[in-house]
């Protein structure tokens, strides 16, 4: 045997080593993982393309007035009218009264579940969320029209009562249904589901010392969840959050039953009998829309991708900038 | 704010039995913690010992299905009595744990200073608690250039004195330590050792430990826990840990600390 300290005459012959599949099987695996990640990533771009080009006729006959105008009038075929505008800003404003008065709700049930509740209890508990999640959205919207709307009504006329100096809370037409208030509850009973279910996981996966180590440094259960289990956990947290934003921006049916879509934008008057919202918009007008319509209603989805990638963009980066340690 | 237990410290423990469930887990421990000593608490794994620790300072009821009996008397006053907050008990008896665990989303500072916004209290002079704290825990010099880097940057045994500083800024009159150099090098294990001679002069200090030759180097009393077959477990001697060591009286122990079992 040679040492190893020889001097070579000869330089090395590099090669590149690549860990390729060898076996059959393998080959198989990786041909379909392959394949149907490419499958869905050309599905997307075709919609994407399919819905550019059927909706550039909309947005060359609208302009920029398709997006910040606040007019649809399509009953002269020679001049139509398309502006979303308020629907677009009622998506919004929904969405984010539904992560207000969701998110509270889905983090309570999600601490519930995961560090008061016995076995059994966090079974039932973690079994009837799920349920919800099952919940189609048009049996939600029926509830929400017939059940719930009533009911919240009259809260928001209590509230309207007690705090209408606010502006928030004014309400100028004495009709307290079909308000964003009403589908702004509607959008929290649909997320509450994923973003509990998100929340539990990451609570569960938390290091029980991290708690333990604040409980012995003296915090009660509150401190404890405030300041040590949220700011931990509140990277997977947000990620709920947003797939539950992604959800509310989109969500139609449901919106369609208990909301009055009308197009002036209702800034912030939150118990007004008006909304908006693009995906219930587009459901309510699709039905009897002409050819020209058909591209608005295009463009309006298009716009609402947008908006919901936007969106998403902005709350990914806020994440980021809230916490530095992450990037340890 | 309630009123804090008082006094120069005593702890004590009467009579505890201790079960997880239906498992007896320990049986009748009465242990006397002298004031500003350092008692090591040594066993076989299985024995009771980081159990009997935790019910120390009521972080065993954190468990589920967790049961107790007697009495752990601090100054007097029994800190199981159902009057008592278990957070004004943590208050005053700290812990140190056997990984380090500092929080990972403050910075080195706000480790340090957890303890007050955690229970909800106020210092006049944080800045002075947070460099007292440190230097206690001997770890100021290496990170008081950095006290606002994240604690997660500091090394493993760096951490472990750090969660040191965590616990003494809430200045408490007992330290309860669990293990805390089983995950270190020697040479971090050494200056936590150096640490703990040091605080036992202000401060009671229990510490859990495997290591026989730690014991010996810091402990002044030890206490040899052993649970025998199936049975629950128990204090079979504690006295000096130099006659513990080298004058057993019990058979088991003179076995267990000449490395026969365990």
């Amino acid at each position: 045997m040679s040492t190893s300290s020889e001097p070579t005459s000869h330089s090395p012959v590099r090669r590149t080593l690549k860990a390729k599949p060898f076996s059959r099987a393998d080959r198989m695996f990786f041909g379909v993982a392959r394949s149907a990640s490419y499958f869905s990533v050309i599905l997307i771009a075709l919609i994407l393309v399919f819905l550019f080009i059927r909706a550039t006729p909309a947005f060359q006959s609208q302009g920029i007035g398709f997006i910040f105008g606040s007019n649809w009038n399509t009953s002269n075929p020679h001049h139509i009218v398309m502006q979303i505008g308020p629907m677009i800003w009622g998506s919004l404003l929904i969405s984010v009264l539904g992560i207000i008065l969701g998110v509270p709700m889905a983090l309570s049930t999600a601490y519930f579940i995961e560090f008061m509740a016995g076995k059994t209890m966090a079974r039932v508990a973690t079994l009837v969320v799920d349920l919800l999640a099952a919940m189609p959205s048009v049996v939600i919207g029926l509830w929400g029209l017939v059940v719930f709307t009533p009911v919240a009504s009259h809260w928001a006329e209590l509230l309207h009562k007690a705090l209408g100096f606010i502006p928030i809370f004014a309400n100028t037409s004495g009709n307290f249904s079909a308000s964003p208030f009403i589908a702004g509850w509607i959008v929290a009973v649909m997320i509450v589901p994923i973003i509990t279910s998100i929340s539990r996981e990451i609570f569960s996966q938390m290091d029980r010392e991290l708690i333990n180590a604040s409980l012995a440094l003296g915090g009660s259960r509150s401190s404890t969840f405030f300041k040590v289990v949220l700011p931990t956990a509140s990277g997977g947290v947000v990620g709920g959050v947003l797939l539950g934003l992604g959800r509310a921006l989109g969500e139609t049916v449901a919106i369609y039953f208990v909301l009055n879509l009308i197009f002036k934008v209702n800034w912030f008057n939150i118990i007004e009998n008006q909304g908006g919202s693009v995906a219930s918009m587009i459901l309510s007008k699709f039905g009897e829309a002409s050819d020209a319509e058909i591209s608005g209603l295009m463009a309006a989805g298009l716009v609402l991708f947008v908006v919901t990638l936007v969106v998403n963009w902005i709350a990914a980066y806020i994440v980021n900038k809230a916490q530095p340690w992450r990037k340890l | 704010m309630s009123t804090r237990i008082t006094g120069t410290s005593h702890l004590k423990s009467e009579n505890v039995n201790v079960w997880f469930g239906e498992r007896h887990v320990l049986k009748d421990v009465n242990i006397t913690f002298p004031a500003n000593q350092v008692t090591a608490l040594i066993g076989p794994s299985g024995c009771g010992k980081s159990t009997f620790l935790r019910t120390l300072n009521r972080m065993h009821e954190l468990i589920p299905g967790a049961g107790f009996a007697g009495k752990i008397l601090l100054d007097g006053t029994d800190i199981y009595d159902p009057q008592m907050d278990p957070v004004n008990v943590r208050l005053n008896i700290g812990m140190v744990f056997q990984k380090p665990n500092p929080f990972p989303t403050m910075s080195i500072k706000d480790n340090v200073l957890s303890g007050l916004r955690l229970s909800g209290r106020k210092t006049d002079d944080a800045s002075g608690l947070l460099e007292s704290s440190l230097r206690r825990a001997s770890i100021w010099n290496e990170v008081k250039d950095r006290l606002g880097d994240a604690a997660l940057s500091l090394s493993g045994g760096q951490q472990q004195r750090l969660c040191i500083a965590r616990a003494l800024a809430m200045n408490p009159e007992v330290l309860l330590m669990d293990e805390p150099c089983s995950a270190l090098d020697p040479g971090s294990t050494r200056r936590i050792e150096e640490t703990i001679v040091e605080l036992s002069e202000s401060m009671t200090i229990v510490i859990v430990t495997h290591n026989m030759q730690q014991a010996q180097r810091v402990a002044d009393e030890t206490a040899f826990f052993l649970a025998e077959d199936g049975n629950p477990g128990g204090v079979v001697e504690f006295g000096n840990t130099e006659d513990v060591f080298n004058r057993p009286v019990d058979g088991r122990t003179n076995d267990y600390v000449n490395g026969h079992f365990g």
